[in-house]
C-alpha cells in the first residue's frame, strides 16, 4: 500500500479519502477495498519518514482535512519502485505440502485432495467470471487485474491436471 | 421449474394432469432427463495400439442445465461429445435423448435429430465457406421445414442478438474468428434445439473472443438453453453450473459450481480479491 499511495500522489496532492476513492476506481471490485483507517496510518508513517508532507486545510463546517504532497525523497522512492522488477508469484506451497505428504500419512488420499482443490479453484474462477461481467467493461485496468487472476488460476488448474496424470 | 416440451407453450392449459403429454413425461419438473448416457465405451482403432478414448461413462443432463466437461487434451472429452451428438457411435453403452433411446439410430435419423433437436458448435466453426453468413444460418432452418420467411426472420433476430447485424452478406472468410463462431452459434440455435453441444468453441479464439463466447453461452443458458460444453479452458468451464472432470476416458469428478462446497473456508477479505492481493 505504501508505494501505491506514493505513486498516486505523484500525480498531485490529495487527502486520504480521495486516495481511497481513486484506488477503488482504478482497481475495481476485484481488489480488496482499501480500509480508510489503514490509509491514514500509512500516510502518517510516510510523513514521518519524510516521503510526503501534509498540510492542514481549514474547513468551515467540518473538521480540518490534511492534504499530502510528495517530497523529493518520495518522488525518488516511487521512481526506484518503478525501476525494479517485481518477484513472480510463488506456487501454492500449502496444497503442495499436503499432496506431498498425503500418501504416507495414511490420513488422506491424493486424488481426493486434487478433486477438492479443483472444485475450489473452479468456484473461484466462477467468482472471477462473475466479477468480470459486473465490472465496468471500459475499466481496462480492473478487467486486466481480473484476467490476470484468471490466468493464474488456469495455470493452477493445469498443474492439478499434471499432478493427477502423474499420481493416478 | 417445469420444463414445457418443445410443442407446448408455458401457459398450455392441458400441460399438467393426464392430458396427451405422455411422450415428454410428467410436466412437474421431475421429468425424464434430457440426456442420459450409460456405460459409453469408444475405442479408436488407428495405426498402432487401439486408443480407449471413452471407457465406461455414465452422464445425466437435466433440461436447463449447463454442464462443462473439462480435462487435458487427449482425455477423450471430444470423443464423448461426438458420441452424445451421434457424430460417432459407441462400441458399448446406451444413450437416451428426452427418454428415447437413440444410440441405435441410423445416420439418417441422427441427421434429423441434429437438425431439429441437437445443435452443435465446433472449434473450427465448420461454416459452409461458399455461402453467405445469412445463408449459413438459414439453411438448417429451411432443411428443418421452416418457410423462407420464417427462416429469414429467425436468422435476422439471432444475428442481431449476436451483434452481427450488417454482416449478413459477408462470406465466412471475411469474418474474424470470433465473428465466425458467433455465426456458427446462430446456425446451431436457429431451430431452437433442446440441447446445444459445444466442442472447444473458444479453442481457436483469442482472449477477447473467448470472453465473447463465455458471455453468449451464459446468456442463452439463462434463457433456459441446455448446454453441454467440452473445453480445456477453465475460464469457459466456470460459467457452467456443473463441471465434469474427465481423465483418461473416465469421469474423475462431477461438481456443481456455486454450491457451498467448502463451508469451512473462511471468507477472504474482498472476496475473490484475495487472489489479487497487491501486498502491503
Amino acid at each position: 500500500m505504501r508505494l501505491a499511495l506514493l505513486a498516486l500522489l505523484a500525480r498531485g496532492p490529495a487527502h486520504g479519502y480521495e486516495l481511497k476513492l481513486e484506488l477503488e476506481k482504478l482497481l475495481g471490485a476485484a481488489y480488496p477495498q482499501p480500509n480508510v483507517g489503514q490509509i491514514y496510518v500509512t500516510l502518517g508513517r510516510l510523513e514521518k519518514s519524510g516521503l510526503i508532507e501534509g498540510e492542514e486545510i481549514a474547513q468551515s463546517s467540518r473538521p480540518n482535512k490534511k492534504t499530502y504532497r510528495l517530497t523529493d525523497a518520495g518522488r525518488e522512492a516511487v521512481a526506484a519502485w518503478f525501476e525494479e522488477t517485481s518477484d513472480e508469484p510463488r506456487v501454492r506451497d500449502e496444497f503442495f505440502m499436503k499432496l506431498a505428504l498425503a500418501a504416507d500419512s495414511g490420513l488422506a488420499d491424493r486424488l481426493t485432495l486434487i478433486n477438492k482443490q479443483r472444485r475450489q479453484y473452479l468456484n473461484s474462477m466462477r467468482e472471477l467470471s462473475r466479477l468480470s461481467a459486473t465490472e465496468d467493461r471500459d475499466n481496462r485496468i480492473a478487467q486486466l487485474l481480473i484476467e490476470g487472476a484468471m490466468l493464474h488460476l488456469q495455470a493452477d488448474l493445469d498443474w492439478l491436471e499434471r499432478c493427477q496424470e502423474e499420481l493416478e | 421449474m417445469s420444463d414445457p416440451g418443445p410443442t407446448t407453450t408455458p401457459d398450455d392449459p392441458k400441460a399438467p394432469g393426464n392430458g396427451p403429454a405422455a411422450r415428454n413425461g410428467p410436466a412437474d419438473g421431475a421429468a425424464v432427463p434430457l440426456l442420459r448416457a450409460e456405460g459409453l465405451v469408444k475405442t479408436h482403432h488407428g495405426e498402432g495400439a487401439p486408443a480407449r478414448a471413452v471407457r465406461g461413462v455414465d452422464l445425466t443432463v437435466r433440461a436447463g442445465e449447463f454442464v462443462a466437461v473439462t480435462g487435458p487434451s487427449g482425455a477423450g472429452k471430444s470423443t464423448l461429445l461426438h458420441l452424445l451428438g451421434g457424430l460417432q457411435r459407441p462400441d458399448e453403452g446406451a444413450l437416451w435423448l428426452d427418454g428415447a433411446r437413440v444410440d441405435g439410430y441410423s445416420e439418417a435419423r441422427w441427421a434429423v435429430l441434429r437438425r431439429r433437436r441437437v445443435g452443435i458448435v465446433f472449434q473450427f466453426f465448420n461454416l459452409v465457406s461458399n455461402l453467405t453468413v445469412a445463408d449459413n444460418v438459414e439453411l438448417p432452418a429451411l432443411l428443418a421445414g421452416a418457410t423462407p420467411r420464417q427462416a429469414r426472420s429467425e436468422r435476422a433476430s439471432l444475428l442481431a442478438e449476436l451483434g452481427l447485424e450488417g454482416r449478413e452478406r459477408s462470406m465466412p472468410a471475411e469474418l474474424s474468428g470470433g465473428e465466425q463462431q458467433r455465426v456458427a452459434l446462430a446456425r446451431a440455435l436457429v431451430n431452437h434445439p433442446d440441447l446445444l453441444l459445444a466442442d472447444e468453441p473458444a479453442g481457436s479464439l483469442d482472449s477477447k473472443g473467448t470472453r465473447e463466447v463465455m458471455r453468449l453461452l451464459q446468456r442463452f443458458h439463462q434463457r433456459g438453453q441446455t448446454i453441454v460444453l467440452v473445453t480445456h479452458d477453465a475460464r469457459l468451464a466456470s460459467v457452467a453450473d456443473r463441471v465434469v472432470s474427465f481423465f483418461d476416458g473416465r469421469v474423475a469428478d462431477d461438481a456443481e459450481l456455486g454450491a457451498a462446497t467448502s463451508p469451512a473456508r473462511p471468507g477472504r477479505p474482498g472476496g475473490v480479491g484475495g487472489l489479487v492481493d497487491l501486498g502491503d
